[in-house]
């Protein structure tokens, strides 16, 4: 299985659509003010999404429905997690549940 | 003295210096500096420590033991031992591993007979509570970490309203511990001074940044009948005073790093402020029950 890397670049000047037809690009996927950046994104099956924590506070990647949960992620730490089947996922922070966001996997 | 709303603003601006304010019958009645002793028959004081986060290590606080250490030592400089303490919870920073132990051993240090805990959602995010349940929760409602006690005609009911926390992103108490907590006030007569304490605030504080319970108004529901309502929280790392009806609304202090006033920054979390102003936005709390009265008088102590 290939795995790939993926970001958001800059945040908030991309859509999601657009985010995800630079997928191919390695980049992380940003943490910042209590948010998920960019909220939604689409990548390609078998996909390995980075999220970076950007903020003072520490947060989690945790799926709403059990699939998978990073520990602590703690500030400028990272979490990686490979998609390998498609569908929408849905994740939120642990300790701070105000935060949502989803992967779709195609 | 009485004191008239205006005099209540000037004793909320003296939240963060150690003032006093007094409660008679869920009303603010009277407002003195934190010098006075626990000297009438029949009062007793306790004390609430919260939000210690053993294990955080971040450039709003590097040594959240020494200010624990400070916070305590305030607690055993006070005039009389308190009866007991509170802690509202957020023991560890995200259950580091040892923080239990840590924060354990650090608070046998403290001049009291007994401590009562509730978790806070950083002692139980990774385990859904199991390591703090089995260590903290002894003596509670089935292990379950909610639970009620009499202390000398005062009623208390810890709440844990962290176990249920992600379907609207607020605090939760739950229908179980809700139907328990009905039950459990339902024997008293309306003239019980009561003290209720969560992590998560009871009241609407912020909703937008989760600073509230979902269904914590029916459990205010719950109090409306009693003259005298004293609730304790911590979780937002500030002092906040608010009172609604019966109810009075006592927001706490952390031991470890202040988080800014509710919209005041893009997002909550940890506040980095100079050197020299932390302490003063850190500390403890000390209530003083008086007999007879139904007065409970809330004194916030900074480290500094």
């Amino acid at each position: 299985m290939k795995l790939r890397s993926i970001v958001a670049l800059g945040v908030g000047l991309i859509s999601a659509a657009a985010w995800a037809a630079t997928a191919a690009t390695p980049q992380p996927l940003d943490i910042l003010h209590h948010k998920y950046l960019p909220p939604a994104v689409t990548v390609p099956k078998g996909t390995t999404v980075t999220w970076v924590n950007h903020d003072e506070d520490t947060h989690t990647v945790t799926s709403a429905n059990g699939l998978f949960a990073s520990a602590a992620i703690e500030p400028e730490q990272t979490f990686t997690h490979t998609f390998s089947e498609p569908g929408t996922y849905a994740y939120f922070c642990a300790l701070h549940p105000l935060m949502k966001a989803t992967i779709t996997v195609e | 003295m009485e004191v008239n709303r205006r005099g209540f603003m000037q004793c909320m601006a003296w939240a963060g210096t150690g003032v006093l304010w007094t409660v008679t019958g869920g009303v603010l009645s009277s407002c003195t500096m934190a010098s006075s002793s626990t000297s009438a028959a029949g009062s007793f004081s306790f004390a609430q420590i919260s939000d210690t986060h053993i294990g955080f290590n971040g450039p709003a606080n590097r040594d959240s033991m020494a200010t624990l250490a400070a916070a305590i030592a305030r607690i055993n400089a006070l005039p009389e031992p308190p009866a007991f303490v509170l802690h509202t919870g957020d023991l560890s920073h995200t259950q580091k591993a040892g923080a239990f132990d840590t924060v354990n051993e650090a608070l046998k240090g403290v001049r009291t007979e007994r401590m009562f805990f509730i978790p806070g959602e950083h002692d139980v995010f990774g385990d859904g509570g199991k390591e703090y349940l089995a260590r903290f929760a002894t003596g509670t409602v089935g292990g379950r970490g909610w639970r009620s006690f009499e202390y000398r005609g005062v009623h208390f009911v810890g709440l844990v309203n962290v176990l249920q926390y992600k379907a609207d992103g607020l605090g939760n108490l739950g229908r179980e511990q809700l139907e328990w907590l009905e039950k459990d006030l339902a024997p008293l007569g309306a003239s019980t001074p009561i003290v209720v304490y969560s992590h998560v605030p009871l009241w609407a504080v912020y909703p937008q940044w989760g600073w509230a319970t979902g269904d914590g108004a029916q459990a205010l529901g719950y109090l409306k009948r009693f003259g005298s309502v004293t609730a304790l929280n911590g979780h937002i790392h500030q002092v906040i005073h608010k009172v609604e009806g019966n109810i009075n609304f006592h927001s706490a202090m952390s031991t470890a790093f202040p988080q800014p006033a509710p919209g005041g920054a893009p997002s909550p979390g940890p506040m980095r402020v100079a050197d020299d102003q932390l302490r003063k936005l850190l500390g403890v709390r000390e209530v003083r029950y008086v007999e007879g009265g139904g007065t409970l008088a809330v004194v916030n102590t900074p480290l500094a």
